[in-house]
Parts: structure tokens; C-alpha cells; sequence
């Protein structure tokens, strides 16, 4: 209308106009559309029930971010009115009395009597048109995330109401999964209908769900329902879901013990070369990963605020003090006792005693807090009954990374042609100019190193504190010799299989036992293949 | 005389049973017969602790058997001791009878406090001294006999061998544990009022189980030296030093390393029931492979392969443990770890190495450090 006077003057001027008009216009028509959302919440006060249904009906169409979630507190009885002003407000019951808080902005307002307020009174076709109504919001939203909710809220509270609303928003839904979570919930009301041919296409559609509801609501079909077709289809539907249930059930074991497996599979690998390369029993390889802790510990302290990053900095941090440290014994002690494996067994055990006694002193007798980085937390949800924790999908990753990553460098760099050589054979190495002493050292730094990226690991599954490494070294011994000394893979394998095997008995025996059954286990198979699982060929294994 | 041939040639075993007879007589007479006002009385907590330390020198000598003169380390034996020691400990469960806390005639106090209602078959023959007896020496033996058996036969040697070892005690310790066994879980058997029906907290019990320890720990270094003496223990000496090599000249290397093995674990358990009572508590923190490790260090701070070192290891160690953990409790495992480099770095052959080197010089040429183990 504005524009049609400017129609006369120059071009320039009329853009320059077009846009004032714009400019003014849009806060103009939000503030007529906001008029509208407080009369409708003004009307809401009228004792009518049609007149409180229009209200709803405006303020569901006013588009206003709040529409849904004030819709859902007058659902539950929660919105007042507060006598003294008028106010909206969200009303909870705290004792005999009531915590208030404004209805749009969430302000806290105090606590008060019950006389205060007066209730916005629903009936029960207003709770109808309430319920679908904000069926009707969250479906149309066009966020999908809000239109997921929106499904699944109604999936685990069934509303007959908002039903007609799903039927209507589902031809126009895009996102697949709205679609499919849009016909379980018709599928699950349609199994309450008489037309067994209904009931029987809800059943089809329902056999595949692993929902607890489809599960819940086809089990009751399967006993109650009167056509005995309908009770056999559903049976087998509820079969089928059993038995998908159980693969999932499965699964999850499995993922569990090779989360478990990777652990000791991190725990080992460190030992794995220190113990399989070098033939060094190092009893200190659980304080090893303990220093490695306890740095994630120190380091997180050095940076608070950047939990998320400190990870990231403790790894290497953790590879470089624990490597330092076993630099140190080997340079100090071990290297004296080449050739007496059991004496380097007693003596690594005294530098464990002394390792764990100087965190006490020095840190603390107790276990500190490690804290975890936000995006360890949470989980993938695979299906609903399959979910995989972030913390423990990680911990897979990052052992197989680091095994990956020690096997290149074994294979691939000079040190480890050179850790291979000396290995295979000392006298021949150190007549090709290979400087023995120092590819011992470096050697047994990398496994030590190893040790710490596991501690680091470790810090974010159990307790952190003085007795950490000791509760890893038995196990840790055990993996490396039922994969066969002096191999890698079989170090991989050797892990990861007991970790499952572990995991799969723990139902059946509890965790204790399981745990025994399994170094009762590795007792007798040591005993079948003193060599373990893949033993080395050749004369250097021998004895 | 068998005893002057088996201790010719063995001046520190002579030295060592002289002082330990001094001690089993001495010891008694001055907590008897002198008042307690007397600077020389030696109060009951004395000779109770001295108790307990002769039969740590037994255990030692025990696994200085295997370990010294048959090169298995064994960082189990704690599993053997810990079973005699639950052996005598059920028999002692058994006396108790109705004086418990609950007051059932039949039932220990954890089982009725866990509603058992009646006992497991394995308690049965417990409250008979002379089955406790039995058991002490069987169970650990069978153990070990079994273990010994797979282990030897498939020539499960050195470094794995100790390592399957130390899962042993291991897998026991967390079995004990559970509450589902039947030997007081977490908590073990403790409580005990009597044994052989005399007050086990009276001062002349209390000297009586010295006595016992002290006449134990004589008797199982006389039993040791026999074997070791014998055609047997020079065989196992031979198996020590070059396993292949015996086997090859025509012996069977299993048989031998079982028997000795066997023998060293029932000397355990007996170490092990002659601890309980005197300590007063057995749990299952006994079979701990921290204890097992330690029981080696004991020997091998006194001098491995000379049976009497491994007394003055046991006794030394635990003295300056119990002296540490008084005075300086952090200071203990500082001191243990830094024992067990300190020695195997300067001091291979222990303390009667040391001795043996004063008094007979040049040095004997036995630095048999298991060479064909690497």
C-alpha cells in the first residue's frame, strides 16, 4: 500500500523507499503476530473450553518457539495464572505449595501459595485437541530432529488422538526414519483394531521392529487376540523379533569383549616387545602403565578447562615419561642381567615396588580423578536395542592403532630392522656395526613408551591409583604367552580372544569366575603349546 | 650317624641348627622363668612373632628346594602355604564349635551369617585333628602334584613355568575371594578359640606352637639336606645346570623335578598351618602373588642353593619388615624393592655367599646363574 505513493518519484528514491518499507513493515507484522500469541494467551484465562480450543489453535499457529513446550505444560497442568498481575506462569508442586516461573522466559519468580494462583482448567477433549495439536507442531517442524522426537514421544506414550495427525504428516514426511518411526506408531494402534486383516498387516509391519513397545504390544496380540490367524502371525512375528534380539544380544558380547580384549591387547603389547623381542621379563611393565595414568592425571591438572584437548597431550606426554623410565631401568639395572631372565624378573619387581611406593609418597595413597573428555561420553546407537559407547568404540580404534603403528615401526623404519636383527641374532648384528647396547635401550623405551599410551587409555575406563599396574601384569603376561613370545599378531589375537571368551562366559559364570576359568585356561593350554598360539619358527625360539 | 653324614660338609647348616636349638630352649626358659620386670624376659608377643618367622625360615627353605637346587622358580609357593595355612585354619573353625558369635554347633559364624544350613561336604573330617593333619599335607601336595605333572611333562620350563605359576596363586587368590566357596571369602577364617583343646591365646600355647615351628623348621632342613645329599637331589642339581643333557643321558627329568616339587610344596603347607595359628588369620591376601615374590626374595637375599641362607633371608627380611613398618611405613617398600635390585645386581649369591667367600677364598666357582634358560 505504502509503496503505491512513491510510484511518481525518481527510481533510486522508490528502491531507497521499497526498502524502508521492508524495513518497517517486518517488525510490524511480528508485532501483529505477537498481539495475537498474547490475546490467545490472555483468552486461555476464559472459562470457556471453546474459547480456551481457539486460543490453543492460535497460539499453535503463531509459530512462536515456545508454542510446543507451553502446549505440554498446560497439558500436564502446570500453567497458572497468577492472581496479583495476571502473569502466565509454569507452576510446579514443591510441598504444599508451588515454584513459579514466567511461562515464556523461564524467569524464576519464587514460591508461592496455592491461593495465588488459578489453574488454566482443561477438560478432557481440550486435552485431546491439546495432545494433537502438538502431535501436529513437533510433525511439521522442519527440523527432523524435533519431528524424530516428536515420533518417538508418541511411540512410547501411545495417543489415539495424535494419530490422525501421524496418518496426515506421513505422505508429506521426507526424512526416512520419520517415515518408518510414523508407521510403527500407526502400525502399534492398528493391532488394536477388529478387522483381523488390519490387525495382520500391523503384524507384518511390526515384525521386523526391535522397539520394546512392538514387542510389548505383539506379545499381547499373540495371548489375547480372538482370531487364532492373527495369534500365529503374531507369534512368529514376536519369534523373528527374539531371535533378532538375541543376534543383537550377541553382538553386543562381542562388542564388549573386544573392547575388553583391546584393552589387554594395549596393556600386552608394550610387554610384547620388551618380553618377546628382547626376552626381558620386566615385572615393572604395570607401573610402566600406571606413570602413563597418572601423566593423563598430571596433565589434565596442567590444563584444566581443555579437558577435551588433554588427551591429546598426555599420549605423547605419557609415551615420553614412561618411555624415559624404562630408558632408565634398562640403562641402569637390566642391562647388568642379559642372559639371567629370572633375575631380571626379581629385579624389575623391585623397581615396580619402588615405582608404586614413589606415586604414594609423592602423588597420593588414594586413586585421583581422571577425568573424561565430553566426546568419550555418549553413545552410537546402532538400532534400539544395539548401542555402542563412544569410550569403548575408542579404545578398540586406539588399540588397533597403536598396534598398527608398532607393527610399521618394526617393519618399516631402521630401528626396527634393527630391533629385528638383534632379536634374531646378537653376535651377527653387532658384527654388521648394529650398536646392540643402544637398540636394546631404544627397545625396551619403545615398549616402555607403549606401556604409558596404554596408561593414558586405561585413565579412562578404571580407577587411577598406585595399584593400576599390578592388577594389568598377570593378565598381561598371560596374553603375551598364549599368543606365542615374540610375535605381534599373536599378541593381537591372543588379546582379543580372551577378551571375548571372557565376555561370553560372564553370563553364565559371573566375573570372577569367568576370570579364573580363564587363566585355568591358559594354565593347561600352556601346557598343550608351551610356545602359545603362534610360536616362533626356527632356532632362536629354543630354549 | 645318618644326621653327622648329612651335616659333614655343611658348616652353615651345623652353625644354624646349634643357634636354633640356643633359641628353642632359651627363648621358652625366659619367658617362663623370669619375671617380666626382668630386662631379659622375652614377652609372649616376642616369642609369638619369632614363631612366625620360623615358619617364614620354613617356607624359604622350601622354596629354596625348587628354586636352588632344581632352578624352578616357583612365584606360586604362597598358593601351597596359603593352603596349608586354610587347612589348619577350617580345623580351628571346627573348634570353635557353639562359642561363635551365632552360637551353632555346626556352622562357622560366615556360613550362617551367609544362610547356609548345612556345612559343605568339604568341611567334613575338619573337627578330627589328625584329617587337618592329612590335608595339610595332602592338599598342597596333590596340588602341586597335579600341576607339577601337566607342567614337567610338557617340558614347560624357566620363565613360562614361573609365569603359569604366579597365575596359579593368582586364579586361587580371586577363587578364595568369592564369598560362593566356603572359606569366609573377602574376610577368610579367623576368631579361633583352641586347638588340640588348649587355649590358643595362653602363653604356654603360644610357646607350644613355637616349639613346633622351631622343631618344623629343623626337621624340614634335615629332610631338605637328605635330599639334597642324595642321588636325587645331585640328579636335580645336574637338571638345574643342563636340563637337555640329563635327559639325554637317561633320566627322566619329569619324575625327578615331581617329586622335589611335591615334597617342597607340602613342607609349605606345613609351613603354612603352623602360621595360621600363631597369627591368628588366614584370608585369602595370603595367596597374593606380591607374598610369593617375596617369599623368593627372601631366599635370594640369604643365598640361593644352601638351604640355611634361605633361613637368614626369611628372618632378616621379615625382621626389617616388621622393624619398617613400626618406624617408617612408607619407607618399607623403598627398602623391599631396592633389596631385590640391590642383590641380584651385587650380591647373586646372598648373604652366605658372602659369608662362604670370607672364609674360603678364592671364590667357589658355583655361579650357576640358569644359563640355558634365556
Amino acid at each position: 500500500m505504502r509503496i503505491k505513493f512513491m510510484t511518481g518519484g525518481m527510481p533510486v528514491s522508490w528502491l531507497r523507499a521499497l526498502l524502508l518499507a521492508l524495513f518497517i513493515a517486518s517488525p510490524l507484522v511480528h508485532a501483529d503476530d505477537n498481539a495475537d500469541f498474547d490475546a490467545a494467551l490472555a483468552q486461555l484465562a476464559v472459562s470457556s473450553f471453546d474459547s480456551k480450543a481457539e486460543a490453543i489453535d492460535t497460539i499453535a499457529a503463531s509459530g512462536h518457539p515456545a508454542a510446543a513446550s507451553l502446549l505440554e505444560q498446560l497439558l500436564q497442568a502446570r500453567l497458572f495464572f497468577r492472581k496479583a498481575d495476571g502473569r502466565l506462569v509454569i507452576g510446579e508442586k514443591d510441598g504444599r505449595r508451588y515454584r513459579i516461573r514466567d511461562a515464556l522466559s523461564g524467569e524464576p519468580l519464587g514460591i508461592v501459595k496455592k491461593r495465588a494462583l488459578r489453574k488454566i482448567k482443561t477438560n478432557n477433549r481440550l486435552r485431546g485437541h491439546i495432545r494433537s495439536t502438538i502431535a501436529t507442531l513437533n510433525l511439521s517442524s522442519p527440523e527432523v530432529a524435533v519431528r524424530l522426537a516428536g515420533v518417538q514421544q508418541l511411540l512410547e506414550r501411545p495417543d489415539p488422538t495424535a494419530l490422525a495427525v501421524v496418518r496426515r504428516q506421513l505422505d508429506k514426511e521426507s526424512d526416512p526414519a520419520v517415515a518408518e518411526a510414523m508407521r510403527t506408531v500407526i502400525a502399534l494402534e492398528d493391532l488394536k483394531s477388529d478387522d483381523p486383516q488390519v490387525v495382520r498387516e500391523a503384524i507384518e509391519r511390526l515384525s521386523g521392529s526391535l522397539l520394546p513397545a512392538a514387542r510389548n504390544a505383539l506379545a499381547r496380540v499373540a495371548a489375547k487376540s480372538d482370531d487364532q490367524q492373527v495369534r500365529d502371525a503374531a507369534a512368529a512375528a514376536l519369534s523373528g523379533i527374539e531371535s533378532s534380539l538375541q543376534l543383537n544380544q550377541l553382538a553386543e558380547t562381542l562388542f564388549f569383549g573386544l573392547s575388553l580384549g583391546s584393552v589387554l591387547v594395549l596393556a600386552a603389547i608394550g610387554l610384547a616387545i620388551t618380553f618377546g623381542v628382547m626376552g626381558v621379563i620386566n615385572m615393572a611393565h604395570g607401573e610402566l602403565i600406571m606413570l602413563g595414568a597418572y601423566t593423563t592425571y598430571i596433565v589434565q591438572l596442567l590444563m584444566p578447562g581443555h579437558i577435551d584437548l588433554s588427551l591429546f597431550v598426555a599420549i605423547p606426554a605419557a609415551f615420553v615419561v614412561s618411555g624415559l623410565v624404562g630408558i632408565a631401568i634398562e640403562r641402569g639395572v637390566i642391562r647388568f642381567l642379559y642372559g639371567r631372565p629370572l633375575e631380571t624378573l626379581l629385579a624389575t619387581f623391585g623397581i615396580s615396588l619402588i615405582l608404586q611406593q614413589l606415586v604414594r609418597t609423592t602423588i597420593s595413597a588414594q586413586n585421583v580423578a581422571v577425568e573424561n573428555p565430553s566426546w568419550m561420553s555418549g553413545s552410537l546407537a546402532l538400532n534400539p536395542a544395539l548401542s555402542l559407547t563412544y569410550n569403548r568404540l575408542y579404545i578398540i580404534l586406539f588399540a588397533l592403532l597403536v598396534f598398527v603403528a608398532l607393527l610399521l615401526v618394526l617393519k618399516k623404519t631402521a630401528l626396527g630392522l634393527q630391533v629385528r636383527a638383534v632379536a634374531q641374532n646378537r653376535n651377527m648384528a653387532r658384527a654388521m656395526g648394529v650398536r646392540s647396547a643402544w637398540v636394546d635401550a631404544m627397545t625396551f623405551g619403545l615398549g616402555s613408551g607403549i606401556a604409558g599410551v596404554a596408561g593414558v587409555a586405561l585413565s579412562q575406563l578404571t580407577n587411577v591409583g598406585p595399584n593400576l599396574g599390578q592388577s594389568y601384569i598377570i593378565d598381561s603376561f598371560m596374553v603375551v604367552v598364549f599368543g606365542g613370545v615374540g610375535n605381534l599378531w599373536g599378541t593381537l589375537v591372543a588379546g582379543l580372544s580372551l577378551g571375548v571368551a571372557n565376555k561370553f562366559m560372564e553370563p553364565w559364570t559371573g566375573a570372577v569366575l569367568a576370570k579364573i576359568l580363564v587363566l585355568v585356561f591358559i594354565i593347561l593350554f600352556i601346557q598343550k603349546r608351551p610356545r602359545g598360539l603362534f610360536p616362533q619358527k626356527g632356532r632362536a625360539a629354543e630354549g | 650317624m645318618n644326621l653327622a653324614r648329612l651335616l659333614t660338609n655343611d658348616r652353615g647348616g651345623q652353625v644354624f641348627l646349634a643357634i636354633l636349638v640356643l633359641v628353642a630352649v632359651l627363648v621358652p626358659v625366659l619367658n617362663l622363668a623370669l619375671p617380666e620386670s626382668n630386662p631379659l624376659h622375652v614377652p609372649t608377643y616376642t616369642v609369638t612373632l619369632l614363631g612366625k618367622y620360623l615358619t617364614y625360615a620354613l617356607l624359604a627353605v622350601a622354596v629354596d628346594l625348587v628354586w636352588g637346587y632344581l632352578g624352578i622358580l616357583s612365584l606360586g609357593h604362597g598358593a601351597f602355604f596359603a593352603l596349608g595355612g586354610y587347612a589348619m585354619g577350617m580345623y580351628l573353625m571346627r573348634q570353635i564349635g557353639d562359642r561363635g558369635v551365632y552360637g551353632n554347633p555346626d556352622l562357622p559364624d560366615f556360613m550362617v551369617f551367609l544362610n547356609w544350613q548345612e556345612l559343605p561336604w568339604f568341611w567334613s573330617g575338619f573337627d578330627q585333628f589328625w584329617f587337618a593333619a592329612l590335608m595339610i599335607l595332602l592338599v598342597p601336595g596333590v596340588l602341586a602334584f597335579v600341576f607339577g605333572w601337566l607342567a614337567f611333562r610338557s617340558r614347560v620350563t624357566g620363565v613360562y613355568l614361573s609365569i603359569i605359576t604366579q597365575a596359579l596363586t593368582y586364579a586361587l587368590m580371586l577363587a578364595f575371594f568369592r564369598n560362593e566357596m566356603g572359606f569366609g571369602g573377602n574376610n577368610g577364617l579367623t576368631d579361633f578359640k583352641d586347638i588340640l583343646g588348649f587355649d590358643i591365646q595362653s602363653d604356654a600355647t603360644r610357646i607350644g606352637l613355637f616349639l613346633a615351628s622351631a622343631i618344623a623348621l629343623a626337621l624340614g632342613y634335615l629332610l631338605c639336606r637328605a635330599i639334597v645329599t642324595s642321588r636325587l637331589g645331585r640328579v636335580a642339581v645336574a637338571i638345574r645346570d643342563a636340563e637337555d643333557r640329563t635327559r639325554f643321558i637317561g633320566y627322566r627329568v619329569d619324575h625327578y623335578k615331581l617329586a622335589i616339587f611335591t615334597v617342597s610344596a607340602m613342607l609349605s603347607g606345613v609351613a603354612g598351618a603352623l602360621y595360621v595359628p600363631q597369627v591368628g588369620i588366614i584370608n585369602p591376601g595370603e595367596f597374593s602373588p606380591l607374598n610369593s615374590i617375596e617369599m623368593v626374595i627372601w631366599v635370594a637375599i640369604g643365598g640361593r642353593n644352601t638351604l640355611y641362607g634361605a633361613v637368614i633371608g626369611a628372618i632378616l627380611v621379615n625382621y626389617g619388615k616388621t622393624y619398617f613398618t613400626g618406624v617408617l611405613p612408607e619407607a618399607w617398600l623403598f627398602a623391599l624393592g631396592g633389596l631385590f635390585v640391590f642383590v641380584t645386581l651385587f650380591l647373586p649369591q646372598g648373604i652366605a655367599g658372602l659369608l662362604r667367600r670370607r672364609r674360603q677364598k678364592p671364590p667357589e666357582q658355583t655361579d650357576t646363574a640358569q644359563g640355558d634358560t634365556a
